[in-house]
């Protein structure tokens, strides 16, 4: 019988290789089993120092281009390259981290390979005879669909981040290093990026949060996110928003969960001073815990917390603030 | 320069989700359809560049959901010269790379330069149509985009948000470009706009005219298996006493119990 092939795009991003990747590298060490191959791909200057870093999280491989051409995010020459070693390695499967650039890269390579993708799962399964099978919110996390990739090959997924399980690194498991030439040649790139910038406070982003606090209109005014800010400090989460205080103008639109902000699912989500709209839980409904700090017991967030406090935020917030750090130093 | 806008039309976001009798598709009965709201950037922003003499011509195109004239005969109204849809049933179940392959062959049919789409369709949030049409015309694309300044000669440069940063881009049309929320304010449709649509050309393509086989539609690269609905988290706990209470009990049992601090 042959061998499963998995093929993982490493997202590098100011060098640094993020939690979605590394939860991408699990998976496909799970779908590939002791008998199966795990390859990773790793793009730009420096890709050679993941070897190390990525073998515990159970790649076999890190392929890496280290073309400095590759250094900042190329949207014509990443999926160029991930084809190209999709072809080089036989992959049956690539698995690509949801994030932004994630799923950017994963559709243009099924263009180029003329396959399929299935964006955003949350659930996976493949084998080589059935192909894949997997599950991804629909509907702004109203419903969930049950997606199969047969035939086509290789076929391509996403994984949403915070969605598949870590497991423990194995130490003592090294992973080879494989060098690729460039496929490219730098003069054809039709669109680069010029410059990231950072804002000035570098926050948490809530994309890539395990805890956040999130407020909204119930804190009256955009001095009282001190508030939220410290509860957020509190838990060790990033400060997310409703749309509501966004408009208004109390903080950025980066901080913005639901359908037109950042759809989120972390670990823990505190609800603070916010109503619950159709277009706010599209954002964070897929929390894994949920807790709603709300003066009115008829919110309908209260439908979708496992905790809630009906009360006034402005006790409650800074009394969990300071159960929280207690509980902490115990 | 002619703009393609794609338009997808989708079920407004408001909608209640039921699942059909087949256990795969939505329950249709009673959903409004709007126009997928990232659309809407993408289209003002054609009008904005036809506007500023930049674009000759706002040509919007829609494949096949049944109804999908209504979302294009809109988008006229908006502002849109004229509309594309094709045969309508052909598509329901396409998958992206077909729908990609649709809007390439239509993009080259009407010597488009560049194509707006939405960053992604609302309903299904797929985010793959854009990036696939344009590594199937070999144009460069930007994804999100919120932010465009685009110079008669096709020079652009554009802001997206990626996480926790803004990513700026520099390129050249001809070009696929994603809308975000941001690029733009879309405007509504005027009476005058709703009666001058009536008038507008909305020319329908066969798939021959596409140079598309039926068994690539007839059988999709992926298949929709199931539509389900969530299963109901379980019924949470509000947390009586004094506001130092609650607060206790809750940092107590998100340590103990639920064990995310
Ligand atoms: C197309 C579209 C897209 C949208 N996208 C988004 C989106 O991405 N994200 C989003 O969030 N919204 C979005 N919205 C807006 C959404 O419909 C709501 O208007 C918005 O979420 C409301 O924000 P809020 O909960 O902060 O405010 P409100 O609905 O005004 O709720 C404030 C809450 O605070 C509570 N409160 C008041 N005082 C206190 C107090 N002292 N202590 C505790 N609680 C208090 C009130 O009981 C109330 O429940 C969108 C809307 C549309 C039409
Ligand atoms: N059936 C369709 N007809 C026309 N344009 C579409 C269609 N499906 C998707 N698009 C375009 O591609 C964008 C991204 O859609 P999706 O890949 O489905 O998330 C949409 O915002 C539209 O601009």
């Amino acid at each position: 019988m042959s061998k499963l092939t998995v093929l993982v795009f490493a997202e590098r991003r100011g060098g640094a290789i993020k939690r979605p990747t590394l939860e991408a590298i699990a998976t496909a060490r799970r779908l590939a089993g002791a008998s199966g191959r795990v390859e990773v791909l790793a793009l730009g200057p420096g890709a050679k120092g993941t070897v190390a870093e990525l073998g515990p999280w159970g790649a076999d491989r890190v392929l890496v281009i280290e073309d400095p051409a590759l250094e900042l995010y190329v949207p014509e020459a990443y999926p160029a390259c991930l084809a190209h070693a999709a072809e080089r390695v036989q992959a049956a499967l690539i698995l690509v981290p949801g994030t932004l650039l994630g799923r950017d890269v994963a559709a243009r390579t099924a263009a180029r390979l003329g396959t399929a993708c299935a964006t955003d799962l949350v659930e996976i399964e493949f084998s080589l005879a059935e192909g894949l099978r997997g599950r991804r919110p629909v509907y702004s996390g109203k419903a969930f669909e049950r997606v199969s990739i047969a035939q086509a090959r290789p076929a391509i997924a996403t994984l949403r981040p915070n969605a598949f399980p870590l497991g423990e690194p194995h130490a003592a498991r090294p992973a080879e290093l494989g060098e690729l030439s460039s496929p490219i040649g730098a003069d054809r790139f039709k669109v680069r990026t010029v410059r990231v910038e950072q804002p000035e406070k570098n926050d948490v982003d809530v994309a890539e949060a395990t805890i956040i606090v999130s407020g909204g209109r119930g804190l009256k005014g955009p001095e009282n996110f001190a508030l939220i800010r410290d509860l957020a400090e509190a838990l060790g989460g990033a400060v997310g928003a409703s749309r509501a205080v966004v408009d208004d103008g109390w903080i950025d639109h980066s901080h913005q969960v639901g359908q037109t902000g950042k759809v989120v699912s972390p670990d823990l989500y505190v609800a603070c001073g916010i109503s619950g709209a159709v277009q706010h839980l599209a954002g964070m409904s897929s929390s894994k815990v949920i807790v709603a700090i709300n003066k009115d017991p008829e919110a309908p967030i209260f439908k979708v917390a496992d905790y809630g406090i009906v009360g006034d935020i402005f006790e409650v917030g800074p009394a969990l603030a300071k159960a929280v750090r207690e509980i902490k130093a115990s | 320069m002619k703009v393609l806008v794609c338009i997808k039309h989708v079920p407004d976001t408001e909608t209640k989700i039921r699942v059909a009798p087949d256990g795969r598709s939505l329950d249709e009965s009673g959903v409004k359809w709007i126009l997928s709201p990232y659309d809407e950037f993408a289209l003002e922003e054609a009008i904005r560049l036809r506007e500023a003499g930049v674009a000759s011509e706002v040509i919007v195109v829609s494949l096949g959901a049944p109804g999908c004239r209504d979302s294009l005969r809109q988008a006229l109204a908006i502002g849109a010269d004229r509309a594309i849809l094709t045969d309508e049933v052909a598509f329901g179940s396409a998958d992206a790379l077909t729908r990609a392959r649709a809007l390439a062959a239509i993009a080259k049919r009407e010597s488009a330069e560049l194509a707006l789409v939405g960053k992604y369709g609302v309903g299904t949030d797929e985010w793959l149509t854009g990036p696939m049409l344009a590594e199937l015309l070999n144009w460069p694309h930007v994804s999100g985009v919120s932010k465009l300044d685009l110079a008669a000669d096709g020079q652009f440069t554009a802001r997206r948000a990626i996480e926790g940063a803004i990513e700026v881009l520099e390129g050249r049309l001809p070009a696929v470009l994603s809308c975000d929320k941001g690029l733009n304010q879309p405007r509504y449709a005027s009476l005058k706009g709703i009666m001058a649509a009536k008038k507008k050309p909305m020319d329908v393509l066969s798939l021959a005219d596409l140079g598309l086989d039926p068994s690539e539609l007839q059988s999709p690269r992926l298949v929709r298996v199931a539509l389900e609905l969530p299963s109901p988290r379980r019924s949470g706990r509000i947390l009586g006493g004094t506001a130092a209470e609650a607060a206790a009990d809750l940092a107590r049992l998100l340590r103990e119990e639920a064990k995310v601090i």
